[in-house]
């Protein structure tokens, strides 16, 4: 009961810091949906590590490393750690430069002013919120999931109390919780509904630099601990490297070398997710930015290396979990590691991160409200109070859809797991649609519209592969099998991916569109002098030359 | 010739991420309970800490510290008006 107490305070808290930032607020657009562009360098650093923080990054590489082994680190964590910070470096601080400059507040803003267009920044905003969609839903789902193993009831032995449950007609033994899943997903919704809605970018701002320093602090205390309570980490590594079946999570040897490269593609995704493009241009300053891209890496570090090391580790302590088990093996070795205020103050951390969903909810809210609402005349006709409180109200609509479809469809998680997988990929191959749109004078709206349709091209084509192969898909350790044996390998089966030449789909998609994007454009005919001026003026905000 | 200097300095990097020497290495054991493997990326994550302090230094976009005086919707902060 103890964690449940730790994590209902935690809550407690932030709904307060939501109340607070509502209170220094004030009722204008830019105040609710981007704090006034007035995030100091400290919180702008934890914020938008936060916001890029989810659950996928706690649980997730615990649960993949328990399965994978180390190479997880490499495959995620230190591609990001580069990837992320150039984005930022690059991107964020020409982004935030105009959004200061002209006062756009999201990508598509900036697209349809930058290439004279309004129905293909449409196109633009349909496909990025349907990717983002699945994030909220799972967002609350893994609340729900996340406060229901914290509760679990234990017996004196240490060990969960199992009770006969009836379902589908089947008499089966499970665990107890004193919170259930469906409480556990409507306090979470409810939690982030009401800081969202009352703080805006300010509450939520706060909330994740807040939980990203929480995660520092406790998940360091936690990983010390656990490695005391388990007599050192250089025992459990030589246990583990003297058995043949545990030695290879201790080397790459379960991922290809070709899904390794592949993976170097997905952090592109982070300039393009709707939530950190917001977030850039929150800051007060652009030398705020110095301070993130140079820690961003090591923040990565201290998070992802606890995480995947300890998936790793928990392969001694809990041997032979499956796949979908070992997502909690964090949790697992929480519990049986530490004391319950610890096991309580982390699980409160790690609530945290799956309550990231927090600016993606807000990135929806805003986009909706600026890119469809205004764009369409209602801000105009209404006024900007109307346009804060239409935020507000999607705000609630989207949070309540959310629990209700994640309620409803709980037993179908790996649907939307699988979209976020597709997301990021998508999210990845449309970043050459912000490269060329900041960079490449030349560019058109057509080659965006060709990269847009491209990248929902072919993530409905990989789902359809991915789906209409699961009969033929090998088991981990099997050769990958050819979809088409006439094709030879163009496309094969792997356990968990559809392959192109053995890379990931993200690859051959994030070349595509940069091909798409410079043929097209070439093809087309660019915006007019004006709008090349507005944009490209000398050394202006888009000139990648030094000139103070 | 430093932005050339720069971008070949990334590129390495990039390139250094997939280092398949290390592929099928537990040992050395680093600090005694890291895997080479991961010792490894663990290292590349502060080198590209170290790359990005770098690049702040050398090449940051000071020309977009002029933003800086605006108010948000575009226009000019009353400091910046003033002559």
């Amino acid at each position: 009961m103890i964690p449940a107490m730790v994590v209902l305070v935690y809550l407690s808290l932030i709904v307060y810091i939501g109340i607070f930032a509502f209170r220094k607020g004030r009722s204008t657009g830019e105040d609710f949906f981007l704090a006034s562009r007035s995030l100091g360098s400290s919180v702008f650093l934890l914020a938008l590590f936060g916001t890029n923080m989810t659950a996928f990054a706690i649980l997730g590489s615990s649960g993949l490393a328990y399965q994978r082994g180390i190479g997880v680190y490499g495959l995620m964590a230190s591609a990001s750690g580069l990837v992320i910070p150039l984005s930022l470096f690059f991107i964020g601080t020409r982004l935030w430069a105009l959004g200061k400059k002209f006062g756009h507040m999201t990508q598509v803003q900036f697209f349809r002013d930058r290439w004279e267009c309004s129905f293909i920044g449409t196109v633009i905003f349909a496909l990025t919120a349907a990717m983002l969609v699945p994030y909220i839903i799972i967002g609350v789902m893994g609340g729900g999931h996340t406060l229901e193993a914290l509760t679990t009831v234990m017996g004196p032995d240490g060990k969960p109390v199992l009770v006969e449950v009836v379902r589908n007609g089947q008499t089966l033994l499970a665990t107890q919780h004193w919170v259930s899943f469906e409480a556990g997903g409507a306090a979470v919704a409810l939690v982030v509904m009401s800081y969202v809605f009352f703080g805006g970018m300010r509450g939520t701002a706060w909330v994740n630099a807040l939980q990203t320093a929480m995660f520092l602090c406790f998940g360091t205390i936690a990983f010390i601990l656990i490695s005391k309570n388990l007599g050192g980490f250089e025992q459990i590594i030589a246990r583990l490297s003297a058995d043949p079946k545990t030695a290879t999570l201790l080397t790459r040897h379960k991922i290809p070398v070709e899904e390794f490269f592949s993976y170097t593609f997905i952090p592109l995704s982070a300039v393009m997710f709707p939530h950190m493009a917001i977030m850039c241009m929150t800051a007060k300053k652009v030398s705020a930015f110095k301070k993130t891209v140079i820690f961003y890496p090591i923040c990565i570090m201290l998070i992802w290396l606890p995480c995947v090391y300890l998936g790793v580790l928990a392969a001694d302590q809990f041997p032979g979990l499956q796949a979908g088990e070992s997502d909690d093996v964090l949790l697992r070795l929480l519990t049986a590691n530490t004391d319950a205020w610890l096991a309580g103050a982390l699980g409160a951390a790690i609530m945290a991160c799956v309550m990231a969903t927090d600016s993606q909810i807000l990135a929806l809210g805003t986009m909706f409200t600026e890119d469809i609402f205004a764009h369409y005349g209602g801000k105009k006709r209404f006024g900007e109070k109307a346009q804060v409180w239409t935020g507000r109200a999607f705000v609630v609509l989207i949070t309540a859809v959310a629990y209700f479809i994640g309620l409803r469809l709980q037993d179908k998680a790996g649907i939307f797991e699988l979209a976020i997988r597709f997301a990021f990929s998508g999210f990845a191959a449309l970043a050459p649609v912000m490269v060329a749109a900041l960079f490449w004078k030349r560019s058109t709206k057509w080659g965006a519209l060709a990269v847009t349709l491209w990248v929902a091209a072919t993530m409905m084509g990989t789902w359809y592969l991915y789906e209409s192969t699961l009969g033929i898909a090998p088991k981990p350790g099997q050769p990958l099998v050819p979809i088409f044996p006439e094709l030879g390998n163009l496309f094969l089966r792997s356990p968990g991916n559809v392959l192109i030449y053995g890379y990931l789909p993200v690859m051959p998609m994030c070349l595509g569109s940069a091909v798409l994007m410079v043929i097209v454009s070439l093809l087309s005919r660019p915006p007019g002098r004006t709008t090349l001026e507005k944009y490209f003026p000398g050394a202006g905000v888009l000139s990648l030359a030094k000139s103070s | 010739m430093r932005n050339l200097c720069l971008l070949l300095l990334i590129a390495a990097v990039y390139v250094l991420h997939q280092d398949f020497w290390n592929w099928h290495q537990i040992e050395p054991l680093i600090f005694g309970f890291l895997p080479v493997g991961l010792a490894y990326h663990v290292g590349y994550s502060i080198v590209a800490a170290l790359i990005m302090a770098v690049l702040v230094k050398f090449a940051w976009p000071a020309h977009l510290e002029k933003y800086e005086r605006h108010e948000s919707n575009g226009t000019k902060s009353e400091e910046e008006t003033q002559p």
